[in-house]
């Protein structure tokens, strides 16, 4: 037994015994613990480091790698929207305006629903409902978006360009955003695939931040004789926005990457077209769509370039949040 | 003095759990009512029946009559809105809203229907004289309710109920948070709004009970125990129990 203790102690000097014949407990550990404490923080701070490690690597080989590019056309790059591999002409608005309003739409649709769902089942939904919606809605969250894309085009797309689009083109035809042929396929269907996309990130996590609002709070409110709708428009999204902005955020930060759904069904059209109807494209799809048949190095450098464009896109509107977070929650406080 | 309240044969349940079991009390107006008891024992549950807060979560089922100014608030279709708006109700932490000050105030005053900025502002600044709070704050009404420190916050809380103008207010150890000179001032500001209003408090702290109601009901188990002018529980109790617990042999 003793001699066991003494192998356990890694052949440090045991120096007292207790008055039972065990070595003292204190004995036993001190400094095999702090030597294992140590080499615990170095290694977490080792893995929390290569994150930005990671994140600095990414961000170096987009740069090297669109270099071609950058030095072939500068800044016009950004703003030009001429997309020719034959003529080895490139400029990036048309994927960069269709991420954006295809991202803002997906958000314009997906936030109120979301919203909704989050709201219905944290205040009114009866408990044998709760637990379903909330597992089909997390279910709904990780079904792969290849499959929604697949839906999209084979069923949606469909329903949209019978039903949608031809209403759409009826009673509002006088917008020009309502103009074209109701192909099924553009900018709207992206945005509305989006949309069903992030509504269960959007729903799940504001559901969760609407359950940390304390009950006494909205008892408060109904103490003062609040209605229902009152004490959600009025205590409980005014104490958690941050949250919710935070959650909608990160909608938006999937909307804006999202690749294989909007690839189906955006059209994949070079071209910037006010009519939300006609076929666009999306950093995304014109990566997934062009990155096998871009042979020639400027071509593939024009594609390293969109995607360090869609890169920046990401970092800045995640860093938009995170003051716009800051802000709020200095307004807000908590309880 | 005239009852505010009275308590028939109250029965309350949270599911199958039998919380009250055949309260019978009455509360006289424009008096201060302390309920006190060991925790569980049912007090705040009781408290709770008064607006019938319980209504919000499901599962909960009364039996019995409570009576305001003699109508039963039991009757099936009752207006809960507008009993919490006579019955207004402070909780154990101050729960400001997270808006300004004045907002908080002018929350309950909008709802009521009061429209007129001259006239919420003038009732913002009553209530808040009445809670005692006007004199500290009325540089910074527009500040956020949540830079006041915690005595300050519930009595905003209690400047919000009273700006509505409830017949009753409930408390629900309202001083449990807050050190003991906030505790001074809510106890202080209590005895203030008996001119006005029927108090009805919960509180753990015997002391609190016996320096500001006038009547107290000793609540154990879910029932009373016993209920009586506070001089009488507090010197001269009739039941065993009662003695035992203010004697803090048990509790």
């Amino acid at each position: 037994m003793s001699d066991n203790l003494k192998e356990n102690s890694g052949g440090l000097e045991v120096s007292t015994s207790g008055a039972d014949g065990y070595v003292s407990l204190s004995a036993r550990r001190q400094s095999s613990g702090k030597l294992a404490d140590a080499v615990f923080k170095g290694v977490s701070y080792a893995f929390a480091l290569s994150v930005i490690l990671l994140m600095a690597l990414v961000f170096i080989v987009l740069v090297k790698e669109s270099w071609l590019s950058i030095k072939a056309f500068g800044f016009s790059f950004v703003y030009t929207s001429v997309w020719d591999p034959v003529a080895q002409e490139f400029g990036a608005l048309p994927s960069i305006y269709g991420t954006i309003v295809s991202s803002i739409i997906a958000i314009v649709i997906a936030v109120p629903i979301s919203l909704g769902i989050a709201i219905f089942l944290t205040e009114m939904a009866p408990k044998r409902l709760k637990g379903p919606i909330g597992t089909a809605i997390e279910l709904l969250a990780s079904i792969p978006s290849i499959i929604y894309g697949m839906w999209g085009l084979f069923v949606f797309a469909p329903f949209l360009s019978e039903y949608v689009e031809p209403f759409l083109i009826d009673y509002f035809g006088f917008l020009p955003l309502f103009t074209g042929a109701p192909l099924g396929i553009g900018m709207l269907p992206a945005g509305f695939i989006l949309a069903i996309m992030i509504i269960p990130f959007i729903s799940s996590v504001s559901r969760d931040i609407f359950q940390m609002v304390p009950s006494i709070l909205k008892e408060s409110g109904y103490g003062v004789g609040a209605t229902k709708w009152e004490v959600i428009w009025k205590i409980v999204l005014p104490y958690t926005r941050s949250g919710v902005i935070g959650a909608v955020i990160l909608g938006l930060g999937r909307a804006l990457g999202e690749t294989m759904a909007v690839t189906f069904l955006i059209g994949n059209a070079q071209e910037i077209k006010l009519s939300l109807l006609d076929p666009a494209t999306s950093i995304s799809a014109t990566l997934a769509n062009e990155f096998t048949e871009a042979v020639e190095d400027l071509y593939l450098s024009s594609l390293v370039e969109l995607g360090l464009i869609l890169f920046v896109i990401t970092f800045v509107v995640l860093a938009l949040a995170k003051l716009l977070i800051a802000r709020f929650s200095y307004k807000g406080g908590n309880l | 003095m005239k009852d505010k309240f009275t308590i028939k044969n109250l029965n309350f349940w949270y599911g199958d759990k039998h919380a009250l079991k055949g309260i019978n009390l009455s509360m006289k107006e424009r008096e201060v009512t302390a309920l006190i008891g060991p925790s569980g024992c049912g007090k705040t549950t009781f408290l709770r029946c008064m607006n019938r807060m319980h209504d919000l979560y499901p599962g909960n089922r009364y039996e019995g009559e409570i009576l305001l100014d003699g109508k039963n608030l039991l009757e099936k279709g009752l207006d809960l809105i507008k009993l919490r708006s006579r019955v207004g109700m402070v909780f154990q932490k101050p729960t400001p809203f997270p808006m300004s000050m004045y907002d908080n105030i002018a929350f309950g005053l909008k709802l009521m229907g009061v429209k007129s900025k001259s006239e919420l502002t003038s009732r913002v600044e009553k209530a808040l004289k009445d809670s005692a709070l006007w004199e500290e704050i009325k540089d910074r009404l527009h500040e956020p309710a949540l830079s006041l420190s915690g005595g300050q916050q519930q009595r905003l809380c209690i400047a919000r109920a009273v700006a509505v103008e409830p017949d009753v207010i409930l408390m629900d150890e309202p001083c449990s948070a807050l050190d003991p000179v906030a505790t001074a001032k809510i106890e202080d500001l209590i005895t203030d709004l008996k001119q006005n209003y029927t108090v009805v408090i919960v509180t753990h702290n015997m002391q609190q009970a016996a320096r500001v109601s006038q009547y107290t009901g000793f609540f154990m188990l879910g029932e009373v125990i016993e209920f009586d002018t506070t001089e009488k529980i507090f010197t001269a109790p009739a039941n065993k129990l009662t003695e035992d617990y203010i004697t803090g042999r048990f509790g």
